[in-house]
């Protein structure tokens, strides 16, 4: 332990810690911009860049005041040093960095996505500014916009989060800074479009991002006019982690479950119907649980073209990564469609025939945690004469813009039932939102149907977990099934590799792309690097399933019924047209529709 | 080229390889050097300075004495020719008139080397250019 | 007889490979290839009166060599014995030709420590490099001294590091010592990029042994295999001489394995930069040598515990080793003994600007800058009057008059609120405007800038503009003051050394050229004429004579007719309107009597 004097504040701190983190052990607050963490899950961002959590070293380690101010987030403390964090000549330079900084960035507040939820705009309202003295040139960008992520580089504060989380939290590569001085920004390579980049629009960038430069791509608008236009008939379906989530846009703790209040607020939004993409998630167990267990059987029974393990393909960040990356193994994962596309897959054949309803005036929409949704709901593949199986996807943020705007409060809402027959679900349905959910969901039914016995105990703690990479053995009555888990793009990349070199054996893997699953999905409200928020979510996505009454998807009574109604059997005919799909390799070039 | 195995081996190398060198190192401090200058005018040139200047040079090399030589113009002493004017550290200059290979030996190893007087001072007179 | 032809990159431009090839040609045709040795040196330092040819024995030094001028060299001089007069060097102030370069103001007051080979041996032949002791100081340190010892002679020395910052490089080598690892680096920072310094140049292309030497020498020190030069990719002569040396070295098994039987290894590789000034910050370097984005990180941790590759590095820059060698050889006592009392030894500087002798010069430490600018430098350019010296480039500042006797060291810079640098200095005379020279230097940094931290990013962006404003004579006495407050806290929160130090040239230019800012500010006056947005044209009324050619010519239609009609006149003289006038000159040229000026 050292000691240290912050504020005239004596304080004892391990060795290694910064003068940030010091103070704020203290209750010392130092306002900072560039920096940013995600405790406990490796991504720390201090570049020390944007020179705003300076504070001034009145007594060094040589016992003499430091020449220059010090970047409190990359300092670390010494034996007796004396630091102040708000002295006069720190105030004045940073609230000069400030004044800098806005100098650099467009004032267009009021009509910025990122207004309320900018980190650039507190700091400016702590720092009591109230005219910008530096007027002169400001950077001018293309803007950018893929079908998930929009890109307005001119709100750019070089804070360098996307891009140590595209390259080294999520190993993607599309992001990094460009241009020399007052140009530099960040970018893809050449300035090219993120769509032609590698970029698998996971998203992580815009959940990082501290101001308005990485935003989703905003659906509300098409979602509305849908909804006002009277010959379309508009139904829903909501994801998993959307329900223990949004609670916290209108002030509930994180990991507020509101499952119900989240039915009825989008029933008043002017919803035809209300569906649950928890029903097709049990789907995708069934599909994806028989693909599973069909190859280890064909293995065990001595068949070597067999491709063990089998990889979930329920995440499409993670489908978009090994596309780009592993394109020598697209014949690994499952072929089973995500939850979301099976939904728009059943929405519009099965569920629209038996309604009665026309393709073309059935529009579906997502509820999603996610940006790769955006994208995924306009794979090619995913359209039927040119109308998509989805047709607009929003995120757990637009949604709540939608709700108040409506002039609703989340917390004013009843709980209310989902639809039927699409709104049935069940516990392994759920957890469907967090890192080892899918697993542990395919695991409670592929165990039943392997060995024709009743699980001993539902419950595979050895599944879950923040851990980057687990594994562990499943005992299948005698069979030993060995399982590997990966959230987080570079945890995927270490995982997959491994596979790859053939130094490890599994057969079954499931991968996420965000850190923690869909909980951390990059359409989720804003977590500004608590963690915390993220084990919230989690913790309410094993407790909305353990009050499930059902928690095992082959003993989802709709889903047993569509089986006899429609698809016959899993991975049978009907299946394999409607709810698997097939992968492309995008090592070279990215293909999109439109 | 055998890689040097040894710091002796380099520096053997190096007394090997100084000669090619002097010339230069000379110049560069030529006040604490024997500098010798020949009278290469016309006039020097048909009396024979150059070859007597190339004797010198041998001579100086096998006596191992370190002597700068520069080529100057008229000296102003035609009748003498070939002249050169020598000049020892911390002495001043004496100039020599009708120097052949013979002279110029005994001003090495006489005046040079033992500060002997030899024949054939131009009169004190002279002025040194 | 041997002929030493400047083979620098400022020589060869004007030809003096073409100098080379007529002396070997003619010498040839005279059958006097053996009798006379023609080698190809490095830099001599006066680049002014380049190309330079140097005739031993006699020490003969001519200047501004023409390959036309061979022949006449050849025929009057080698054979001959009689000086090429007007090739001679003439000294500016009694107009008298000097032979010997010895007896040149240029040359007298320096002391060639650093440069002590170039512009005497060939540096492609590493022979010529031994007989002068080249590789003695390494065989020194591999059969007599400990790697400890080493440290404590570099220590001892005082020699603090030449690439600007000056810290002592033994102490840095000694950090670096303590992290023992099995992979350790040396590198030499070989990014030049102060605007006008080419001492690093010079040196390797002059003298590369010294540097291949040092590195060892260093590795040995610190217990490090891996030597890497970090080079501009814009200096190719410099490159190729080092793979030669490099090449030579290996050959003659000074780098390699075993290096003189010692059973010490050590070699060396290139590795070529994009020439961006901020990659000769170290981290920066260090990044980009990774292959990553150059880009400097925090210090700690100091390269000394991780650099390159994450592992142990010592970063020094050229000139610091060049004087590795020399220091083992002749002694820490002899080094200590030169320079002043916190900075010894010898500096290298790059002298530009108004000045007669232009060119690289190396003089003791503690040298006044009156010293060099009258005796070396040999005064201001055209007898006029000094203005200024910049030391230290766009780190460094303006310093005036009053500080021509502050003996130049590390400490006394600072203290005159410039600094040391890489060695450029620029000197300046009433035809400078202080204020575009410090928009000049803040250009340079805003271009050179990474972008990574904001201050730097827009902060210097900021400044150039308002001294833009300024210099167009749109500035405010509050654009002074906002510029003062900018300029102290890029230097309080900048990220690096770039950014920490770029103000300076503003600081050092508010402070001791107040007025001139004034002047710009208030009365929208340039008084070196520089500002062109602040000249001003006006028309004599009582020398016009209202022929009306000027107005016919002006293209802003800024001229107009007065009612005022001069005595011994007959039409009413011009006016110009200065608030239409564009300043092209076009109404000065067309008037026949002198009617027009600038102010």
């Amino acid at each position: 332990m050292i000691n240290v004097t912050i504020d005239n504040k004596q304080i004892q701190v391990p060795e290694g810690t910064t003068i940030l983190k010091a103070a704020r052990m203290a209750g010392i607050h130092i306002p900072t911009l560039c920096y940013f963490e995600l405790a406990g899950m490796k991504f720390e961002n201090k570049p020390g860049g944007c020179r705003v959590c300076v504070v001034e070293v009145v007594k060094d380690f040589n016992g003499r005041p430091r020449r220059n101010l010090a970047p409190a987030c990359a300092t670390d403390c010494v034996e007796g040093m004396e630091v102040l964090t708000h002295s006069a000549r720190v105030i004045n330079a940073r609230r000069t960095v400030v004044e800098l900084i806005l100098s650099d960035h467009p004032t267009d507040c009021l009509t910025c996505a990122k207004s309320g939820n900018c980190e650039l705009q507190s700091l400016a309202q702590y720092l009591g500014i109230r005219d910008i003295p530096f007027k002169g040139e400001q950077s001018h960008y293309r803007q950018d916009m893929s079908p998930s992520i929009v890109r307005d580089m001119d709100k750019c504060i070089m804070c360098r989060r996307c891009e140590n989380m595209c390259n080294n939290v999520q190993t993607v590569g599309a992001l990094s800074a460009i241009n020399r001085g007052f140009s530099a920004v960040v970018a893809p390579a050449f300035e090219q479009d993120l769509v032609d980049s590698p970029c698998v629009m996971c998203g992580q960038c815009v959940q990082v991002c501290p101001v308005g430069a990485l935003t989703e791509v905003d659906d509300t608008r098409n979602v509305m006019a849908a909804i006002n236009n009277p010959k379309k008939t508009v139904i829903v379906n909501t994801a998993p982690a959307t329900r223990v989530a949004l609670g916290e846009e209108f002030g509930m703790p994180a990991g507020t479950i509101v499952t119900g209040q989240m039915a009825a607020a989008l029933r008043r939004l002017g919803f035809d119907y209300v569906f649950d993409t928890d029903f097709t998630a049990d789907l995708t167990i069934m599909e994806e649980g028989t693909e599973l267990l069909g190859r280890i059987k064909k293995f065990m029974a001595g068949d070597k073209s067999v491709r063990l393990p089998i990889l979930t393909s329920c995440c499409p960040g993670w489908v978009n990564f090994f596309e780009h990356n592993f394109p020598d193994m697209l014949d690994v994962p499952s072929t089973a469609k995500s939850p979301m596309q099976m939904f728009g897959a059943v929405a519009k054949n099965y569920w629209a025939d038996k309604m009665g309803i026309k393709r073309e005036d059935l529009v579906v929409v997502s509820i999603m945690p996610c940006l790769a949704k955006k994208y995924e709901s306009k794979r090619k593949e995913f359209y039927k004469d040119g109308n998509p199986d989805i047709d607009y996807v929003l995120t757990t943020r637009e949604l709540a813009r939608l709700i108040k705007q409506f002039n609703l409060d989340l917390k004013d809402m009843p709980s209310e039932d989902y639809d039927d027959p699409l709104g049935e679900s069940t516990g392994a349905a759920v957890i469907f939102g967090a890192t080892g959910g899918v697993i542990e969901a395919a695991t409670r039914t592929a165990y039943e149907v392997f060995t024709g016995k009743p699980l001993p105990k539902i419950d595979f703690t050895e599944l879950r977990g923040m851990e980057g990479i687990r594994d562990a053995w499943v005992d299948f009555d005698g069979t030993p099934i060995h399982i590997g888990i990966a959230h987080g793009l570079s945890n995927a990349r270490t995982l997959l590799q491994r596979v790859r070199e053939g130094k490890e054996q599994f057969h079954a893997i499931e991968v996420m792309a965000c850190p923690g699953g869909c909980v951390g999905g990059a359409g989720q409200p804003y977590h500004h690097g608590n963690s915390e928020i993220i084990k919230k979510r989690t913790e309410a996505i094993y407790r909305e399933d353990l009050g499930k009454p059902i928690r095992k998807s082959h003993e989802n009574p709709s889903i047993k019924k569509i089986y006899e109604e429609y698809f016959g059997e899993p991975c049978g005919h009907k299946s394999h047209e409607l709810l698997h799909t097939h992968y492309f390799d995008k090592s070279e070039h990215v293909e999109i529709s439109e | 080229m055998a890689k040097v195995k040894s710091l002796a081996e380099l520096k053997a190398m190096r007394e090997k390889l100084q000669s090619n060198l002097d010339l230069r190192e000379k110049s560069n401090d030529p006040d604490s050097l024997v500098q010798i200058k020949v009278a290469m005018a016309t006039c020097g040139i048909a009396a024979g300075a150059k070859q007597v200047m190339e004797h010198m040079m041998e001579k100086a090399d096998e006596l191992k004495i370190g002597v700068v030589f520069t080529q100057t113009g008229c000296m102003g002493y035609c009748h003498a020719e070939p002249t050169i004017e020598v000049k020892c550290p911390g002495k001043d200059p004496i100039v020599f008139g009708h120097v052949d290979n013979n002279r110029a030996d005994e001003i090495l190893t006489k005046y040079v080397m033992n500060n002997e007087m030899v024949d054939g001072v131009i009169p004190v007179n002279y002025e040194t250019i | 007889m041997h002929v030493l032809v400047c083979g620098g990159t400022g020589c060869q431009a004007s030809a003096s490979a073409q100098i080379i090839k007529n002396f070997e040609d003619i010498l040839a045709a005279k059958g006097l290839q053996d009798e006379v040795q023609v080698v190809r040196t490095g830099c001599f330092g006066f680049c002014e009166k380049g190309p330079i040819v140097k005739i031993m024995p006699d020490n003969t030094f001519y200047t501004q060599v023409k390959p036309e001028d061979v022949e006449k060299i050849v025929n009057e001089h080698i054979i001959k014995g009689r000086k090429v007069t007007d090739l001679l060097y003439m000294d500016p102030e009694n107009k008298e030709h000097v032979a010997d370069s010895k007896h040149m103001g240029f040359y007298r007051k320096q002391l060639r420590i650093a440069l002590r080979n170039c512009g005497f041996i060939n540096p492609e032949n590493i022979d010529e490099c031994i007989s002068r002791g080249g590789y003695e100081a390494l065989g020194k340190v591999l059969s007599e001294m400990t790697p400890q010892q080493v440290v404590d002679e570099i220590t001892k020395s005082g020699l603090r590091g030449r690439g600007g910052a000056g810290f002592p490089t033994g102490v840095k080598w000694g950090l670096c010592a303590k992290n023992k690892c099995d992979e350790m680096y040396v590198i030499c920072n070989a990014d030049e990029g102060d605007p006008g310094a080419f001492m690093d140049r010079s040196i390797m292309e002059g003298d590369p042994h010294s540097i291949v030497e040092a590195m060892a020498i260093c590795g040995y020190a610190i217990g490090a295999t891996h030597g890497l030069v970090y080079i501009r990719a814009e200096y190719p002569l410099a490159i190729h001489r080092l793979q030669v040396a490099i090449a030579q070295a290996r050959e003659y098994g000074l780098l390699g394995k075993d290096i003189l039987g010692s059973g010490f290894d050590f070699d060396i590789e290139l590795r070529y930069g994009a020439g961006a000034f901020v990659c000769g910050e170290e981290t920066a370097l260090i990044h980009s040598m990774e292959g990553k984005r150059g880009e400097p990180t925090l210090k700690p941790p100091f390269p000394a515990v991780s650099g390159y590759m994450a592992k142990p590095s010592n970063v020094n820059n050229v000139e610091t080793f060049a004087n590795v060698p020399i220091i083992i050889t002749k002694g820490a006592d002899w080094f200590a003994s030169i320079g002043s009392e916190k900075s010894k030894g010898t500096k290298v500087f790059a002298l530009a600007g108004q000045i007669n002798n232009v060119g690289l010069i190396e003089v003791p430490m503690g040298t006044t800058l009156r010293d060099i600018i009258y005796e070396i430098g040999g005064g201001i350019k055209g007898g006029r009057k000094f203005k200024a010296v910049q030391t230290g480039g766009p780190s460094g500042g303006c310093l005036t008059e009053k500080h021509l006797d502050t003996p130049i060291d590390y400490e006394s810079l600072a203290a005159a609120g410039s600094m040391m640098g890489s060695g450029g200095m620029v000197v300046m005379d009433d035809t400078s405007c202080m204020v575009a020279i410090a928009k000049f230097y803040l250009e340079f940094t805003c271009e050179e800038s990474c972008g990574k931290c904001s201050p730097c990013r827009i902060g210097n962006k900021r400044m150039l503009e308002i001294l833009t404003k300024i210099t167009e004579g749109r500035g405010t006495m509050d654009d002074l003051q906002e510029l003062r407050n900018l300029a102290a806290v890029i230097k309080d929160t900048a990220l690096c050394g770039l950014g920490q130090t770029s103000p300076n040239p503003v600081l050092s230019t508010l402070d001791n050229f107040w007025d001139e800012y004034v002047e710009h500010v208030v009365d929208k006056k340039c008084r070196a004429g520089v500002c062109k947005k602040l000249m001003r044209y006006e028309i004599d009324k009582e020398k016009c004579i209202g022929c009306g050619a000027c107005k016919k010519n002006c293209p802003a239609e800024a001229i107009s007719k007065t009612d005022y009609i001069a005595p011994g006149h007959k039409l009413p003289s011009m006016t110009i309107d200065p608030s239409k006038c564009i300043k092209c000159g076009a109404c000065i040229s067309t008037c026949k009597f002198s009617a027009i000026s600038v102010k």
